[in-house]
């Protein structure tokens, strides 16, 4: 069926808008819905949609998009640290699996050009399905994410050499060797690119955006970010390197420059469209006829290739000494077949290294192992972790000697997060000896907390066999420290619900939030900014000539105040008012508000203090005449 | 029935020999407001209409603390300099207390016999209390016999903290039920 183009927008925008909020509610993560949606308006339920892969070819673009965002999280040190992984763990799940399904298929009688050829397109996991479903679940900065991260990399770049390997696989000898001269000049020019990426990223990119930046027009800056990935996809492409790496690469360029988070923000949306429009495409596509006509064989098919993968990264882990709980959670993200087995395929079938039949079945294969990823997660959230987690603190119990005092067992206190916010927290309470237990999900900070005989349970907060194990029946208080605001409500959610005699105090990350957390029913909330600011403006009051111990004063009447009208604001708010969208206009809101307080109570009634004489109404109460007032008794005091 | 307010500032009540029995003793007693002034504002930031909302309600203000240096600990002074306003305690118009009776309740580390004039504080204890006496008279207070407890540094026996505990407890119960006219005064104030 053909349809105007905008129809066809419109359906792919309809279909993600209504299948993901549901999706969602159903807890099945947007990815899902996106596939099930596309699985919908495709040619074998309505037919809304044409030339799906074509828009798929487009949609792509995404998953380059996403690595370039990837890549700009990434400092260059950083992915230096990476490197481990990337090599180790990436290269014993690429060639095991490879070697794996080569052997499978071979015994299944396959030609071994075929096997190798198929081997190494199913062994390439689906960065976009992998890094969304990870993200959407924050779980990027887990063992098991950064992992699965280096994996994904590591495939990115493998991609390169299977391109090439690729055409000498062809069975009949019908294929003209390509001239082996040009591949050293190949190699130069990939050379070149790259060295021009990383170059020009410094010495280039970042004086244009600063050039850009300063003439204040905000489409334009989108424009340069957007046509910077877009250049360094096309140079990449060129060179027959993968576009996805190149951005990636130029992300790490840029993730020192300051530039950073304003090209996040600008690209974010851009790539979230592109990769929900190739989920549906992927959904859209899987071929139902195929899939009807031989049921049994692609089901078998499907679940042994999951099933090899998931058995190969689970013994990478085991190799690379993941955590168990973690190591679960990386085998079920990567075991699908991903985007790059489309690419591969196609080019394989244009060098006759696959036949029509096989490349069929093989492409409605890695899509259903697509699908299926996300809800193998499910069942590793709902199945695998909870056992895990009931398991681990017991085990740990045994491991770790401060575990073996019985009556240590149960701190009053319990900290959730300890990054740096909660690390104060916990080394005040700590240097006056107040036993406390600490909810972590970073491996590193866990072994440093450990010399320092911190009692420390490894994982998510949000887990209610954790926090049972962790003895928050017999705690008195609970603190919740961790970074993501939206984790610190799913927290305390859980814990008002299920331990209702715990004081729960929470770290705010602004005033919104903080508003959230008090109806939520926080007993103590923290916004993290609000000290230091007030400090800062203390200070400044200082530096203008305020007397300290008056600019101290000023400091409090403002966080009293503060918080009086933060706490009768949240009071008044409707539970229903609706979240808005766009947070900034919501802050802009309440900033507006707020220094409209300000200016009329700014100042307690100070001034009628220590002096001996009423003040007349008019006199008092505005940082002006307070400046002045100050003046006046300098001058005064200089003069007698 | 009389409403006290109690105002009392301890700094260290974790050392505390006499005072947190004292305290204590007077907890949830109907009619007796125990206000904890370094419990309240551990910053010293006092709320100064907080403050004298709670004198307004109440018709016996009683400062409860430990004779440090011969004065209050700071934060009862700082109590004093802000909350006893120009125009509230004292001053043109400055009624709000009229009718109203203070009285102290402090511990000191010498003896009885040490605040007298052969003592080696050299002064009665009434002298040494002469800004909380003339305070009262300033600000139209009615200003009551302070109750001391002397010999804090030497005399810890847990017996007669006791007894002074009780003791206390009494006078308080007393002073409560005294003549009706300051409560009358209250009502039509407030």
């Amino acid at each position: 069926m053909e349809h105007g183009v905008l129809f066809n927008i419109f359906i792919y925008l309809a279909a993600g808008v209504i299948a993901v909020p549901i999706a969602k509610r159903l807890g099945l993560g947007s990815v899902l819905g996106y596939l099930i949606a596309g699985v919908i308006v495709g040619p074998y339920a309505l037919s809304l949609i044409s030339n799906q892969e074509d828009v798929m070819h487009v949609a792509e673009f995404g998953v380059v998009m996403m690595l370039f965002l990837v890549g700009l999280e990434l400092r260059p040190a950083l992915l230096w640290q990476l490197k481990m992984p990337i090599l180790g763990t990436g290269g014993l799940q690429l060639s095991a699996t490879t070697l794996c399904i080569f052997l499978l298929l071979l015994a299944c009688g396959l030609a071994w050009q075929t096997a190798l050829a198929i081997g190494l397109i199913v062994a390439l996991s689906s960065t976009a399905i992998v890094l969304q479903n990870l993200q959407e679940r924050e779980l990027m900065k887990t063992e098991a994410g950064k992992n699965a991260f280096a994996v994904l990399l590591f495939q990115d770049i493998a991609v390169i050499p299977i391109l090439s390997i690729l055409p000498l696989l062809v069975i009949q000898d019908t294929a003209i060797v390509e001239s082996s001269t040009s591949s050293w000049l190949s190699a130069l020019m990939i050379a070149g690119v790259i060295a021009g990426i990383i170059i020009g990223g410094h010495f280039l990119v970042v004086p244009l955006l600063r050039i850009i930046a300063g003439s204040r027009s905000r489409e334009i800056f989108i424009a340069t970010a957007l046509a910077l990935v877009v250049g360094i996809a096309l140079a990449m492409e060129a060179v027959g390197l993968s576009a996805a790496l190149g951005t990636f690469l130029a992300g790490v360029v840029l993730a020192d420059s300051e530039y950073r988070h304003e090209l996040e923000s600008d690209i974010e949306p851009f790539k979230s469209l592109l990769l929900g429009i190739f989920f549906i495409s992927v959904g859209a596509s899987i071929d139902f006829t195929l899939l009807l006509d031989q049921p049994i064989l692609v089901a078998l098919l499907v679940t042994g290739l999951i099933a090899v993968k998931f058995i190969v990264l689970f013994i990478t882990g085991i190799v690379f000494k993941i955590q168990r709980s973690q190591n679960w959670l990386f085998s079920c993200a990567l075991a699908q077949g991903g985007e790059f087995a489309f690419v591969l395929t196609s080019f394989a079938l244009q060098r006759q290294v696959l036949d029509n039949k096989i490349a069929s079945l093989l492409v409605l294969v890695v899509t259903l192992s697509m699908v299926f990823t996300p809800l193998l997660l499910i069942v590793y959230d709902k199945i695998i972790a909870p056992t895990f987690k009931r398991k681990r603190p017991q085990v740990e119990d045994k491991a770790t000697p401060e575990h073996q005092i019985p009556d240590d067992t149960d701190s009053s206190v319990i900290i959730a997060g300890f990054g740096g916010f909660g690390q104060v927290v916990g080394r005040l309470l700590h240097g006056y000896h107040i036993n406390t237990t600490i909810l972590e999900n970073d491996v590193g900070q866990i072994e440093l907390l450990q010399q320092f005989k911190y009692k420390v349970f490894y994982g998510d907060a949000e887990q209610l066999n954790l926090l049972h194990a962790a003895g928050a029946d017999n705690a008195k208080l609970f603190i919740i420290a961790v970074e993501s605001a939206s984790r610190t409500k799913r927290i305390l959610i859980k814990v008002k619900k299920h331990f209702p005699h715990l004081t729960v105090l929470v770290r705010a990350t602004d005033r919104n939030h903080a508003q959230q957390l008090i109806r939520l029913g926080a007993d103590h909330v923290f916004r993290e900014s609000l000290d230091s600011g007030i400090s800062l403006g203390v200070e400044t009051l200082k530096a203008l000539g305020m007397r300290a111990n008056q600019a101290h004063r000023a400091g409090q009447v403002f966080r009293r105040h503060d918080e009086a009208v933060l706490h009768e604001e949240a009071k008044r708010m409707h539970d229903q008012e609706p979240e808005f969208v766009n947070r900034s206009l919501t802050e802009r809101r309440i900033l507006k508000k707020l220094l409209g307080l300000d200016a009329l109570t700014y100042y307690d009634n100070l001034n009628d203090a220590w002096s001996t004489e009423a003040h007349s109404n008019e006199e008092k109460n505005t940082v002006g005449n307070l400046a002045a007032a100050h003046k006046h008794n300098k001058s005064a005091s200089e003069q007698s | 029935m009389h409403k006290i307010l109690v105002l009392f500032a301890h700094p260290a009540l974790q050392k505390s020999i006499a005072h947190k029995s004292l305290f204590n003793e007077i907890q949830n007693i109907e009619g007796i407001t125990c206000h904890d002034l370094y419990d309240t504002y551990p910053d010293s930031f006092i709320d100064i209409k907080h403050e004298q909302t709670l004198l307004l309600n109440h018709d016996i203000i009683i400062f409860q603390f430990p004779l440090y240096w011969y004065s209050c600990p700071a934060i009862l002074k700082e109590w004093q300099d802000l909350v006893l306003e120009h125009g509230f305690a004292y001053g043109e118009h400055g009624d709000k207390l009229v009718g109203k009776k203070m009285m102290l309740a402090i511990s000191t580390g010498g003896s009885a016999n040490s605040y007298s004039t052969d003592g080696y504080n050299e002064h009665d204890i009434s002298q040494f209390l002469l800004p909380f006496s003339q305070m009262s008279k300033l600000c139209n207070l009615e200003y009551l016999t302070p109750f001391v407890v002397h010999d804090i540094h030497k005399r810890h026996d847990p017996a007669r903290i006791a007894r002074k505990t009780k003791e206390y407890r009494q006078l308080l119960l007393t002073l409560q039920q005294q003549n009706e006219d300051a409560v009358a005064a209250r009502q039509e104030n407030s």
